[in-house]
C-alpha cells in the first residue's frame, strides 16, 4: 500500500504546488495589470482616499492639493488660483475620468505607481497611510499669468514653450472653469456641475490649446510651406513668383487674394521671402503648387502633424492636428496657406515654431519638470528629449529671417519689442463665407537666442467677426507673453 | 496484500507493551503518563500560540475596520477556546497519542475564518444572529462539541468497518436529501441545501464522512476480489458484478448530485474521493486510467448537454472578456475576486483594511480571496501551508497505521480535504473552473464546520491508535 500512498502524496503535493503558484502569479507577477482594469473599483477608491501628492508650479507654488476632509474619502482635493490653471490641471473625480495632469499622473499623485513601491513598503511597517508623489510643472507662474490677463476675454488659448527643452511655460484656455466644483465627492454634485458646465456653448471644459475643435490655421501654416519647400531644395528664399491682385484657381471659377487685396508689395514677381514678410497668399499658393502636396505633407509630418503628443510622462494626449492629403489643384493652393482642409490645435503651431527657433531640433513639449516623493527625494526628473528634427539648422535661419522682418517691416508688426528683435508671423483664418475669423499669432524672441517660443489663438475674430486680423489682435497677446519671459 | 509496515521503524512507546504480562500493566501505565503527556503538552502549547493568534487576529480587524477594539466578539470567542480546550483535556484520557498537531491546525484555521467573516460583517454593518461571524462561532462550538463526542464515542476505529454498509446507505441518503420536495432548497442554483424553517444545512458535506467510511470498509473487504477475481478484457481485470454494485450506486448518485443538483463541486470531489482510495486499496493504476477516461467522457457528455456547466468553462478560461465579465452568472465574482488578490498583493492590506466584501460571497466561496486581500501572498501561503501540514498528518496515518481499514481511512480523510482544497482554491485563482464548495474550516457554513471537525476527530482517533497499538500484522 506504501507504493500507493508515496504516489497519492505526489499527486497531493503537486496539488498544493498548483495553489501556490497561481497564487503567486495573481498576487505577484499579475498585479500591475489587475490594478489597472478599468473594472477595478479597489484601484479607484485606493486612489480617491490615499494623500493625493500635490501639483506645483515651476516656482513650487501650490496649484493643487490634498487637505483633510471628515468623510469617507479623508481628503478634499482644493485648487487654488483654480480657473488660471484648470486646463492643466484638470479636475478629480471619484469615479469619473480625470483631465489634465490629475488624470495624466494619476499613478503618481495616488502613490501608486511601480516607482513607489519602496516607499510605500516602508508604510506597512511604519503604519502611516500611503502618500503621493507630488508633481513639479513646468508652468511659470508669471507667464501663465500675463498670458491669462492678455487674452482678456477673448475666447482662444495661449501657449508658450521654452524652445531649447520642450517645457511648456504657460498654457491657457478660455474660458475656463472652477475645478473645485468639480472635485466633489457626490456623483450627484459632479454631474451637476459637470453638465451645466457641458452644455455651456462657450465650452468651458475644452482645453483649446491642445484638444478643442482644431482651427484653421490660416497664414501660421505658411511657416511650415516655406520650411518644406527650403529644406527639400524645390525653392529658395529667392524663388519668385507671379504676383497678380488676384488669381483664378485651376479648374475653378474661385479667385484667391492677398489680405490687403493688393499684389504682394511692387513688382511683377514676389518672393517667398516676401510672402512670408507680407503674408501673402498669392505667392505661397503658387509655391505650394510648385513643390506639390507630398513635400508639404512630409514636412508638416515631420513637424508633428498627425501624430499625438503626450505632455505629461506619456500621457495627456494632445489632438493630432490634420494635413490633407488627396486633395485636387486648387484646394492644394488653398491648403499651402492655411485654408482647405488644414486643421491644427495651438500646440503644433508652437512647436513649428519651437523647431524653427532652435535650429531645427524640435523638443518633445512636457508639462513636467519633476515628481517628487513625500520626503522630497525626486522620484523622477525628465530631462529635455529631442522630438525630431524636422528641417536642417540652414532652413531654420532661412525661415527665421523671414519672420524677423515680418514683426521688423511686416504683417506682424505689432509683435514688435524695443531693443528686442521678436520672430513672428500672424494668421487670419477664413472659416465660413459669413463666419469670424480665427486669428493667430505664433512667434519667438530674443530671435538670435530664443527663450520662448509662443503660439495665440483667438476665436470669433475677437468679437470683431470679419473685421480685425491676427495683427491687430493675437500679436499683442503674443508680444505681452514674451515680454514676460524676457522681463523675468 | 500483507502489511508489514517495513518502511517505518517501530514505535518508540510500544517496546514495554510487548513485555512480560506482569510488567505490562504498570510499563503501560508509566507510558500513558510520560509520553503521551510530552504529545499533549505540545498540543497544549502550539494549542495556546493559535488561540493567541486568532485573538490578535480578531483585534486587528477591529482596529482595522472599525478603529476601536470591541470585546463582545473577543469574549464569545473566548468560548471557543474554552471549548477548544476541553477537547484537549478529554484528549489526554481518551486519546493521549493522538496527533498533536492536528487540532491546533484546525483551530487556528477555523479562528482566521472567524475573524475574516467578521470582519467582513463589520463592512455590512451585520450583527446579532444576521452576522456570519456570530453564527460561524456558534456552529464552531457546535462542531467541536460534536468532534468532543466522536472522541469519546468512538474508542476503537475498528468499529465503524463494520457499520460500512449503513455508511454507504446514509451518505447516499445525505446526497440525496435536498432533492426531496418540501426540505430541498435551491441556493446560489445549486439545490445541496435542506431548510426546516430558518435552519439551513447541506447534507452533503457530512455524506463524504460517511462515504469515506463505506469506501475504506468496502474496499478493505472487497479489494482481493476486485484485483485478483474477475474477467480479463484486454489485458485489464475488470471486477465482477457482485464486487461492482456498491461502487456504481455510488457513482450514480455522484452523476445523479451534478445533473440534479448542479453542483459540479461536490460531485467531483467524491468522483476523486473514491479514485484514489480505490487506487490505494487495488494498487492498479489501470483502474485510475478507465476512472478519469470515464470521468473525461462523462464531463465533455456533461459538458455539452448543461449548459451551466459550459458557462462555467467559458467564465473559466475568459474570465476578463467583458461578454463573461456582464453575463449573468458569469466571470464578475471571479474576477472580482482576483482583483482582491491582487489588492493584497504580496503582503496584504492588512486586516480590517482592505475592501474583500467587494466580491460577492466574500465570506464563503471566496474567503480565500478576501483572506488573500487582507493577510497578502504571505498569509495565503501560510493557509495553504496549514492545510498542507494537515493533510500530511493524514496520509502519515497511511503509512504508519497498523490496520488497513484505519490505513484506508485515514487517507481518505486526509485526501478528501485536499481535493477539496484544491477545488475550491483552485477554482478561485483560475486553475480549474470554479465550484460551489465551502473552504474547509475557514468559510462560513455550518454543515462544513461540522463535517471537517468530525473528520478532525476521526484523524484523532486514528493516529491515536497507530502509536497506541503494537505493531501486529493485521490478518487481511
Amino acid at each position: 500500500m506504501n507504493r500507493q500512498l508515496r504516489r497519492v502524496g505526489t499527486i497531493v503535493l503537486l496539488m498544493f504546488v498548483a495553489l501556490f503558484c497561481s497564487s503567486t502569479i495573481i498576487q505577484v507577477f499579475s498585479v500591475d495589470q489587475l490594478n489597472k482594469d478599468p473594472r477595478n473599483v479597489r484601484t479607484l477608491d485606493d486612489s480617491y482616499s490615499a494623500q493625493r501628492g500635490s501639483i506645483l508650479d515651476a516656482d513650487g507654488n501650490v496649484l493643487a492639493k490634498s487637505t483633510p476632509s471628515n468623510d469617507e474619502f479623508k481628503y478634499q482635493r482644493v485648487y487654488t488660483n483654480p480657473e488660471l490653471y484648470a486646463d492643466v490641471t484638470g479636475y478629480f473625480t471619484f469615479n469619473q475620468a480625470n483631465p489634465g495632469i490629475e488624470g495624466a499622473l494619476n499613478d503618481y499623485l495616488s502613490g501608486s505607481a511601480n516607482d513607489q513601491f519602496l516607499s510605500n513598503l516602508s508604510t506597512i511597517f511604519t503604519g502611516k497611510t500611503v502618500q503621493g508623489a507630488s508633481v513639479e510643472l513646468t508652468i511659470d507662474p508669471k507667464v501663465q499669468q500675463a498670458a491669462w490677463d492678455a487674452l482678456g476675454n477673448n475666447t482662444g488659448a495661449v501657449v508658450a514653450i521654452d524652445p531649447k527643452t520642450g517645457a511648456i511655460l504657460a498654457m491657457v484656455s478660455k474660458p475656463s472653469y472652477d475645478p473645485n466644483t468639480l472635485s466633489v465627492h457626490s456623483t450627484s454634485k459632479f454631474f451637476a456641475a459637470y453638465n451645466a458646465l457641458l452644455k455651456s456653448p462657450s465650452k468651458p471644459l475644452t482645453n483649446r490649446a491642445t484638444a478643442g475643435d482644431l482651427y484653421h490655421p490660416g497664414s501660421v501654416f505658411k511657416l511650415v510651406v516655406a520650411s518644406a519647400a527650403l529644406d527639400s531644395g524645390k525653392a529658395t528664399a529667392d524663388t519668385a513668383f507671379q504676383n497678380p491682385a488676384a488669381l483664378q484657381l485651376p479648374l475653378s471659377n474661385s479667385f484667391i487674394h492677398n489680405s490687403t487685396g493688393q499684389p504682394c508689395g511692387p513688382g511683377a514677381t514676389a518672393t517667398v521671402a516676401t510672402a512670408i514678410r507680407l503674408s501673402c497668399n498669392i505667392p505661397i499658393a503658387q509655391l505650394g503648387a510648385s513643390i506639390g502636396e507630398g513635400t508639404i505633407s512630409e514636412y508638416a509630418s515631420r513637424f508633428g502633424f498627425g501624430k499625438p503628443f503626450a505632455l505629461a510622462d506619456g500621457n495627456f494626449d494632445v489632438t493630432p492636428s490634420i494635413y490633407p492629403t488627396g486633395q485636387d489643384a486648387p484646394h492644394l493652393m488653398l491648403s499651402a496657406f492655411g485654408q482647405s482642409d488644414d486643421r491644427v490645435t495651438p500646440l503644433q503651431i508652437a512647436l513649428d515654431s519651437a523647431a524653427i527657433a532652435n535650429g531645427g531640433v524640435e523638443m518633445q513639449p512636457t508639462l513636467i519638470k519633476k515628481i517628487i516623493e513625500p520626503d522630497l527625494s525626486e522620484l523622477k526628473n525628465l530631462n529635455p528629449k529631442v522630438y525630431g528634427r524636422p528641417i536642417s539648422a540652414a532652413t531654420a535661419a532661412a525661415v527665421r529671417d523671414m519672420m524677423i522682418s515680418s514683426v521688423a517691416a511686416g504683417a506682424a508688426s505689432n509683435a514688435r519689442i524695443v531693443g528686442v528683435q521678436v520672430a513672428g508671423k500672424t494668421g487670419t483664418a477664413q472659416n465660413g463665407v459669413h463666419d469670424p475669423y480665427t486669428l493667430w499669432f505664433t512667434g519667438f524672441a530674443p530671435a538670435n537666442d530664443p527663450q520662448v517660443v509662443v503660439a495665440v489663438v483667438v476665436e470669433n475674430g475677437g468679437g470683431r467677426g470679419q473685421d480685425a486680423v491676427g495683427n491687430q489682435i493675437a500679436a499683442p497677446i503674443g508680444k505681452a507673453v514674451i515680454e514676460a519671459v524676457l522681463n523675468k | 496484500m500483507p502489511v508489514t509496515s517495513s518502511t517505518k521503524p517501530v514505535p518508540v512507546q510500544t517496546s514495554p507493551v510487548t513485555a512480560s504480562p506482569r510488567t505490562s500493566l504498570t510499563n503501560t501505565i508509566r507510558v500513558r503518563l510520560r509520553v503521551p503527556a510530552r504529545l499533549r503538552n505540545l498540543e497544549l502549547v502550539l494549542l495556546l500560540i493559535a488561540c493567541g493568534i486568532v485573538a490578535f487576529a480578531i483585534v486587528l480587524v477591529q482596529l482595522g475596520a472599525l478603529g476601536h477594539v470591541d470585546s463582545t466578539i473577543v469574549t464569545i470567542s473566548a468560548g471557543l477556546a474554552v471549548l477548544v480546550l476541553a477537547m484537549h483535556l478529554v484528549m489526554r484520557v481518551v486519546a493521549p497519542q493522538a496527533d498533536p498537531l492536528i487540532l491546533p491546525i484546525i483551530t487556528l484555521l477555523n479562528g482566521i475564518g472567524i475573524a475574516e467573516i467578521y470582519r467582513i460583517d463589520i463592512a455590512f454593518g451585520a450583527s446579532g444572529w444576521n452576522s456570519a461571524g456570530i453564527r460561524q462561532i456558534v456552529w464552531t462550538g457546535m462542531a467541536i462539541i460534536i468532534a468532543i463526542a466522536v472522541l469519546i464515542l468512538i474508542r476503537n476505529h475498528r468499529v465503524l468497518q463494520r457499520y460500512r454498509y449503513i455508511a454507504m446507505f446514509t451518505g447516499v441518503v445525505l446526497l440525496l436529501l435536498p432533492m426531496l420536495p418540501g426540505i430541498g432548497r435551491t441556493i446560489n442554483g445549486a439545490r445541496v441545501w435542506i431548510g426546516i424553517g430558518p435552519f439551513s444545512f447541506q447534507p452533503g458535506e457530512l455524506a463524504k464522512v460517511a462515504l469515506a467510511i463505506f469506501f475504506a470498509g468496502y474496499l478493505v473487504t472487497a479489494r482481493d476480489s476486485l484485483s485478483m477475481v474477475g474477467r480479463k478484457v484486454l489485458g485489464m481485470r475488470f471486477p465482477r458484478a457482485r464486487d461492482l454494485g456498491p461502487i456504481l450506486v455510488v457513482f450514480a448518485a455522484s452523476m445523479i448530485v451534478l445533473i440534479f443538483q448542479r453542483d459540479l463541486g461536490t460531485s467531483l470531489l467524491y468522483f476523486g474521493l473514491f479514485l484514489v482510495m480505490l487506487y490505494v486499496a487495488t494498487g492498479r493504476a489501470s483502474w485510475i486510467v478507465l476512472g478519469l477516461g470515464l470521468f473525461a467522457i462523462g464531463a465533455y457528455i456533461v459538458y455539452k448537454a448543461l449548459p451551466y456547466v459550459a458557462g462555467r468553462v467559458h467564465t473559466w478560461l475568459d474570465a476578463f472578456s467583458n461578454v463573461n465579465y456582464n453575463a449573468t452568472g458569469g466571470s464578475y465574482q471571479i474576477v472580482q475576486g482576483i482583483f482582491g488578490l491582487a489588492h493584497g498583493g504580496i503582503l496584504g492590506t492588512g486586516l480590517g483594511l482592505g475592501a474583500p466584501q467587494k466580491t460577492p460571497l466574500a465570506n464563503s466561496d471566496f474567503i480565500f480571496s478576501s483572506i488573500g486581500e487582507e493577510l497578502g501572498l504571505i498569509g495565503i501561503f501560510a493557509v495553504l501551508a496549514l492545510y498542507l501540514l494537515f493533510v500530511s498528518r493524514g496520509l502519515r496515518i497511511g503509512f504508519t497505521g497498523q490496520d488497513d481499514f484505519g490505513r484506508l481511512l485515514g487517507v481518505g480523510l486526509a485526501f478528501v480535504i485536499a481535493l477539496q482544497v484544491f477545488i475550491v482554491i483552485g477554482g478561485v485563482t483560475r486553475v480549474i473552473p470554479l465550484t460551489g464548495l465551502t473552504t474547509p474550516f475557514l468559510a462560513a457554513g455550518g454543515s462544513s464546520l461540522v463535517a471537517n471537525w468530525i473528520i478532525a476527530a476521526l484523524l484523532l482517533r486514528l493516529s491515536d491508535a497507530v502509536r497506541s497499538a503494537p505493531p501486529v500484522v493485521m490478518p487481511q
